[in-house]
């Protein structure tokens, strides 16, 4: 596992042929397949873009990634070690390197703690002392650039942003190497998704943090990834630089996607309404020609 | 303490004016809450006194609880034994000091037996689920169908007369209450987001138990205890007052059932005891009552008549009366348009009875065959907006100031703290409709999708079933839905989204309304999706020339589909102008900061809006 050359040249995460099945509530019934045969990989401080449409199995692929899903056949590597099926004792050493922002910063923070106790949390388990802590959740505090009396109070008196700032400085809190990011502003207005996608892109530029970027906005995933790969019905049809995948994607899932974004110019919208009808017209008839063929 | 945060948010993203939202959430804390309600100081205050009595009832008592003076017997009360003697001439006041303390004791074992099987069991069941779960349900259902008191008369049989062991026996059996409470609230929280957080925090399963699951759980408990500790107390003193109690021991049963035997003598005896039983028992089910109502959020705020408002306005009455002339006649020249919104204010009256602005001196109009966009980020008050045109807004809503015009009528008229109800439910469905944001929560799960569609029209339109039905089935077809038959009778898990989204734009111009509100219609779809529901919202109104409100945060979809715009921000209208003016060359900072928020058209990987220290989102 450890040869020389092997552990320079190896991304942090590698993802082969991963596939993740939940069992059915039904008895005997075949059960749910939610991806099939995954490869990615992600070096060190690379943002990899994972866009899809609900259901795509994009939220399900990070899961896996924590430890959160089942992995029925395929490998997890990181940092050379296979965590797919890492034990919680693995997983309590392994989430100094790996963390998780989720989408909603409603429900991801308990609402019971003061975000002082919630921020200690990760510090605790990895056994730092409480001054120690507290100083430690000052600095991260500060990094999210939330004041720091913010210790001492409680999730519901911050608004949807700066939650998302405290789940984010909970995920920063051991420096991790790989934070996994499931649709992390999508819950969040314009303005303030804004600031918490400039909040990443500062804390990569600092810190060299790779992040697994999971959104459903191709504009979102443009803008923060290096790479993009895209999912459809729990399998990636897309997977290239960010540039190629957003501004000229080849697989027609993609290109369908691209298009129906909207632009906020009335004129340029009108031309883009016209290019995705052209699109789909086309793809129609390339998909009533194939059927035809066979 | 929260107050102070609230402003704090709302004045982050721009400096907060004097107009626009005002006033602060207040909250008060659970315990404040609950002093301040009069049954609660009451049932505390009995408790209390009761609980000192009990403890200091060695000292306070003049006689040992089984000190016996033959030659007193069922004595009236006199300066020695204040409360009269029993049958057997023991001091009552004596006995029933010790027997509070007897009492308590054992009601608080009973509640910590049940506790002590019942929560653990409840938390390993509700977190883990699978085999223990099953396992532990199938004992709970056995103990459960165990006839209590029988159980009862069998263990005092085998083991003799004594209150610590039944009640030991009874807490076991009452332990499932506690169990089924417990796993209830677990099971609800074990799939939070901040639950896999810890889990991939490395948290053993014993510390997220402790941290974050135990906490739901607590206040349920404490409820839960207050009503079962006053059952205990009941169970125990029925049992005692049969006869089957221990009969040395002073407790309020066993001075119950001797009072009973007695009660031609000597009545006050079956009184005291009587009186401290239902004042502990009674006191325990209010604070139990208590404790809920100050944990439940939905505070009773009473409104106080517009205090707020119409300070200064000394002549209120006249103005009123004035008002209600100019109802029925909206302002000369305005009556052409669909609606005309007038200086709207919405405010939500606070404990403290200030009033919360959530929307201040908006005005706007729309005119038929328009579609106006509202944009605006969350808490700018769009919706609520939305909401007072089509009179949803919540109970404990005011509409603070200005008017509502509907096709040259007021729904609001000025002066008028409510939205008229009987005023708007002839409009809402039939002339104003609704598309929501979220589809599927706003489908009934109980019903087929034709029956949701066709009973509207047959009760609005008048029209008869066969006719609505097959009105309903070319309005599926018009939303583009490929086989509406099958989706006519499907029930609404049985379609996605964006079908349900269809279905419910069908049925927003199923009555042929000439106004339709859409409420962030596109927001919970899917990219793809969301360009064919614009698509089809766009070639209706343009088909049906209808007024369309759509309420949206997003600028694409503003320019996909408006003809004009209003730009919403702390419940204040900032900027309104054509769809070109304002995405083009916006003349307030606050539409500029947000279009310069869009990502379309930005270097990738560039800051968007922090070039120096950004402020707190």
């Amino acid at each position: 596992m450890s040869t020389m050359e092997a552990e320079e040249s190896a991304p942090l995460l590698t993802v082969e042929n991963l596939v993740v099945e939940y069992p059915s509530k039904k008895f005997r019934a075949k059960p749910f397949r939610a991806l099939t045969d995954i490869n990615i990989s992600i070096g060190q401080g690379e943002t990899l873009g994972l866009v899809g449409e609900s259901g795509s199995g994009k939220t399900t692929l990070g899961r896996a990634v924590l430890g959160l899903a089942p992995v029925t056949d395929g490998r997890i590597t990181f940092e050379g070690r296979d965590i797919s099926h890492a034990t919680r004792k693995q997983r309590r050493t392994l989430s100094r390197d790996l963390q998780v922002v989720f989408q909603d910063p409603y429900t991801s923070l308990n609402p019971a703690l003061e975000i002082g106790a919630i921020l200690a949390e990760p510090l605790g388990v990895q056994g730092l002392e409480q001054t120690a802590a507290r100083k430690r959740v000052k600095e991260l505090l500060d990094q999210v650039g939330l004041p720091s009396d913010a210790i001492h109070r409680l999730p519901r008196e911050f608004s949807g942003g700066q939650r998302q700032r405290v789940a984010i400085a909970r995920a920063l809190a051991l420096s991790p190497k790989l934070i996994v990011c499931d649709e992390p502003v999508s819950a969040l207005d314009l303005s303030t998704q804004a600031r918490v996608l400039d909040l990443f892109l500062q804390i990569q530029k600092d810190t060299g943090v790779s992040y697994l970027f999971v959104s459903h906005d191709l504009d979102v995933v443009r803008h923060i990834s290096h790479r993009v790969a895209v999912m459809y019905h729990g399998e990636i049809v897309e997977q290239g630089p960010a540039a190629v995948v957003t501004r000229d994607p080849e697989h027609p899932y993609t290109q369908r996607l691209l298009l129906a974004s909207p632009v906020p110019d009335p004129d340029r919208q009108e031309q883009r309404r016209a290019d995705r009808h052209r699109l789909l017209d086309s793809q129609r008839h390339q998909h009533e020609q194939a059927g035809a063929v066979a | 303490m929260s107050d102070s945060v609230e402003t704090a948010a709302v004045a982050a993203p721009a400096p907060s004016l004097n107009t626009g939202q005002s006033g602060t959430v207040v909250r008060s804390t659970v315990i404040r809450r609950l002093l301040r309600n009069p049954l609660g100081i009451i049932a505390m205050a009995i408790l209390l006194a009761i609980s000192l009595l009990a403890i200091l009832a060695p000292v306070l008592a003049p006689f040992q609880e089984n000190y016996s003076n033959i030659a007193k017997t069922l004595a009236a009360p006199d300066s020695v034994n204040i409360l009269g003697t029993d049958s057997a001439g023991r001091d009552v006041w004596s006995r029933l000091l010790f027997g509070a303390q007897l009492t308590l004791l054992s009601a608080l074992l009973c509640a910590g037996v049940a506790i002590a099987i019942g929560l653990p069991a409840g938390l390993i069941a509700g977190y883990y689920a699978g085999k223990f779960e099953a396992v532990s349900n199938w004992m709970v259902s056995i103990l459960m169908s165990l006839p209590g008191l029988i159980v009862l008369l069998t263990i005092r049989a085998a083991f003799g007369p004594s209150v610590w062991i039944s009640m030991i026996a009874f807490g076991i059996l009452i332990s499932p209450s506690y169990f089924r409470l417990t796993r209830t609230a677990v099971q609800s929280v074990r799939n939070e987001l901040y639950v896999d957080a810890a889990r991939v925090s490395g948290l053993s399963d014993l510390s997220i138990i402790a941290r974050h699951i135990f906490s739901v759980v607590r206040a349920p408990i404490i409820i839960q205890t207050a009503a079962i500790a006053g059952v205990a107390i009941a169970i125990q003193s029925g049992l005692e007052f049969l006869g089957l109690g221990d009969p040395t021991k002073a407790t309020w049963g066993v001075m119950l059932s001797e009072g009973f035997k007695n009660v031609y003598l000597n009545p006050t005896l079956l009184f005291w005891p009587a009186l401290a039983m239902a004042l502990t028992i009674g006191g325990l089910v209010l604070l139990g009552n208590a404790i809920r109502d100050a944990l439940e959020d939905g505070e009773k705020i009473k409104h106080r008549k517009k205090a707020a408002q119409q300070k200064g306005t000394t002549a209120a009455p006249a103005r009123a009366g004035q008002q209600r002339q100019s109802m029925a006649a909206v302002e000369l020249g305005t009556e052409h348009h669909l609606v005309k919104v007038t200086n709207l204010g919405v405010g939500y009256p606070q404990a403290d009875g200030s009033v919360k602005k959530v929307v201040d001196d908006v005005s706007f109009h729309v005119d038929r065959g328009e579609i106006l966009g509202i944009v605006g980020e969350s808490g700018s008050g769009k919706s609520q907006t939305a909401f007072s045109i089509l009179g949803l807004l919540p109970d404990n809503a005011r509409i603070v100031a200005g008017s509502i015009q509907f096709d040259g009528n007021y729904t609001v008229a000025p002066g008028e703290e409510r939205v008229d109800q009987a005023r708007l439910s002839r409009l809402r469905g039939k002339r104003i409709s609704y598309i929501p944001q979220e589809p599927m929560s706003n489908l009934d799960p109980a019903f087929t999708i034709g029956y949701q569609l066709v009973t509207p029209m047959v009760r609005v339109l008048g029209i008869p079933k066969e006719e609505a039905r097959k009105r309903a089935l070319k309005l599926l077809a018009d939303v583009g839905i490929a086989n509406p038959e099958r989706t006519f009778s499907a029930y609404p898990h049985e379609v996605s989204g964006g079908m349900a989204q269809r279905v419910l734009i069908a049925g927003a111009i199923s009555c042929e309304p000439d106004l339709v509100i859409a409420d962030e219609p596109t927001t919970a779809l899917d990219v793809t999706v969301q360009a064919d529901v614009l698509d089809l919202l766009r070639e209706l109104q343009q088909r049906l020339n209808i007024g369309v409100i759509l309420v949206t945060h997003n600028f694409g979809v503003v320019a996909d589909l408006c003809d004009r715009v209003a730009v919403m921000q702390n419940g204040r209208l900032v900027e309104e102008g054509s769809v070109r003016d304002i995405l083009r060359n916006p003349k307030e900072q606050y539409t500029r900061t947000l279009l310069a928020s869009m990502l379309e058209g930005k270097t990738p990987m560039s800051m968007l809006v922090s070039s120096q220290k950004e402020p707190a989102a």
